[in-house]
């Protein structure tokens, strides 16, 4: 066995999940599709929801349902405190100092376009570089070519090697003093890699560049620590942490947030209005404008009770088991190729087959109860690296176990058989 | 019971998909299109070399899946020779097969391509199936863009 664990995991650790006991918590799990166990390996693109986190919701809107910082009145007292509770719940979660550090906006998207047009906007002129890795997703990489464009700011991008590791010194030949800007993602979502974030971001920061980093991936798998890591911007989905959609976090360091301008303009991200002048409030209110969704942030701060529950750790552990256990059986299958062979890796194993297009295995597995990605994986870029149109993609879950990955590998025998 | 997978990928479609007919660029083609699904990655080129009203050569280029390519091979192989309005005909009546249309006797009307018509079971690859019929239908008109099944 190797012991291709992350730093964040104690290496020979075995878990202790109590796998069954936890699928019992997720209510769709527990379907057939086609007449078949629904094995559902797509959570890389959005994770199944614990019952705690659909009970949550349901209770804001059947009870407390009302909107936040506005009302006298006892609901919207109660809406505004459980609110307000989630960005604490976030703070912890990721370990910020303070919770006014924590926006929430839609998701990571949002996260990257606020960034971008609030924080960045201002700071790069034209001629000035902004830098990312080769295997990022498309939204860690239109909102900087939209930048690119108002700005005349020019986008460069870090390679890779085969196995879909960023190539730290090409990386730092990369940072010149012209780099205005660092933004990367702690774990690629179509190749499964864990990026050394620390030292990506140490390295820049003897630059005094800032660093964003792109968490989508991250959070469902890793503990996370924006101190330790001294990221200056760190965002996330709530969707892919089985928390709701619609919902996601953009942490920033408090003196950066209190120098950026609002992103949008509207309701609650003021203090006071004339028709001539406008003030602004204060952090994290500024970049919240209009009623936000309050529902999905307390979705959210449920999600975070449920996962401290269970513990990140025991989570990442459990995880690598699993992907050691899949990278192995996989492997042993004839002209199966897995594309994302990093040393350091989150339980994402995406793969080709010899002589069979992704799309077709996608609808044999699908018949067979089988849920994965067929595609690109909204990463262009990578699919183009790897000289493949496209990827299937098993993604794996705490929730997920060695029995769903055999009938993924019993899947792909039978996806051989069709094209045999 | 016959399973809905076998009724998808039956032995022409598996052939065809392995061993394309008429793979190759067409020299001296006079109509050219481009087809691109975003949804799965597949291109095609699409060639064609017109003799008035009828279509004298037909060749596709490109990559993609099973589906998309033995809809291509099968395409091509089947409408050398046709008018632009009989191209068009047809073309009606395999979309009605793919997206289901009920009583459709297709066997009789589309003679190989009702190959297909196990897709309309699966809605997801209906596209995937199109591709080349709506590539060819811009090769006609003459659209200089690359069509995309979006
Ligand atoms: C690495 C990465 N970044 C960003 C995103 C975008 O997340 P969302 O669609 O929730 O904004 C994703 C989602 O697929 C992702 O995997």
């Amino acid at each position: 066995m190797t012991t291709t664990m992350t730093p964040e995991v104690v290496v020979g650790v075995r878990s202790h999940l109590d796998v069954e006991k936890i699928r019992r918590d997720f209510p769709a799990l527990h379907q057939k599709v086609y007449g078949k166990p629904l094995v559902y390996l797509d959570n890389a693109a959005t994770s199944q929801k614990p019952q705690a986190v659909i009970d949550a919701i349901t209770r804001f809107f059947t009870i407390e349902n009302s909107n936040i910082h506005r009302g006298v009145h006892y609901l919207s007292e109660q809406a505004t405190r459980a609110y307000e509770e989630a960005r604490v719940k976030v703070k912890e979660f990721i370990n910020a100092r303070e919770a006014r550090e924590v926006i929430f906006c839609r998701s990571t998207t949002e996260g990257v376009n606020l960034v971008a047009q609030s924080f960045a906007r201002r700071l790069v002129k034209p001629g000035d570089e902004i830098l990312i890795t080769a295997m990022e997703h498309h939204s860690n990489i239109v909102p900087w070519q939209i930048l690119c464009e108002q700005t005349g700011a020019v986008l460069r991008v870090a390679p890779i090697n085969d196995a879909g590791e960023l190539l730290l010194p090409e990386f730092e030949k990369l940072l010149n003093p012209k780099t205005r800007l660092v933004s990367v993602a702690h774990i690629s979502n179509a190749l499964g890699t864990i990026n050394p974030v620390e030292q990506i971001i140490e390295t820049a920061h003897r630059r005094k560049i800032p660093v964003v980093i792109d968490g989508a991936q991250a959070a469902p798998h890793l503990k996370i620590d924006v101190q330790q890591l001294d990221c200056d911007f760190y965002l996330f989905s709530g969707h892919k942490m089985f928390g709701p959609t619609g919902i996601g976090v953009a942490y920033g360091k408090a003196h950066l947030l209190e120098a950026m301008p609002p992103y949008q303009g509207g309701g609650d991200m003021i203090l006071s209005v004339t028709l001539e002048k406008t003030t602004y409030n204060v952090i994290p209110h500024k970049f919240e404008a209009g009623t936000p969704n309050i529902a999905g942030t307390i979705g959210l701060g449920a999600t975070i009770d449920y996962l401290a529950g269970i513990g990140m750790e025991n989570i990442a552990a459990y995880e690598q088991e699993l992907l050691e256990y899949g990278t192995e059986k996989l492997s042993s299958i004839p002209g199966l190729r897995l594309i994302g062979t990093a040393k350091k890796k989150a339980s994402i194993l995406s793969f080709v087959m010899d002589g069979i297009h992704p799309h077709d295995i996608g609808t044999i597995l699908d018949r067979e109860g089988i849920a994965v990605r067929t595609g690109h994986h909204c990463a262009q870029p990578v699919m183009q690296r790897f000289g493949v149109p496209a990827t299937v993609r098993a993604s794996l879950a705490f929730y997920n176990t060695k029995e769903e990955i055999d009938a993924l590998v019993a899947g792909l025998l039978e996806a051989g058989k069709v094209f045999g | 019971m016959i399973s809905e997978i076998s009724l998808l990928y039956q032995e022409v479609i598996i052939d065809h998909s392995k061993r394309p007919r008429n793979f190759r660029v067409l020299e001296g083609a006079d109509r050219k299109a481009e087809g691109y699904n975003p949804l799965c990655g597949d291109r095609l080129v699409l060639f064609l070399k017109m003799d008035g009203d009828r279509i004298a050569e037909i060749a596709f280029q490109g990559s993609g899946c099973a589906i998309s390519t033995a809809s291509a091979s099968i395409m091509t192989a089947e409408l050398k020779g046709k008018t632009v309005k009989e191209a068009k005909e047809i073309f009606e009546k395999f979309h009605q097969m793919v997206t289901g249309t009920p009583n459709g006797d297709w066997e009789m009307r589309l003679g190989k391509l009702a190959a297909f018509s196990g897709v309309s079971q699966f809605p997801v690859r209906v596209k995937c199936a199109s591709l080349c019929w709506h590539t060819l239908k811009a090769a006609l008109e003459e659209k200089k863009e690359t069509v995309s099944t979006e």
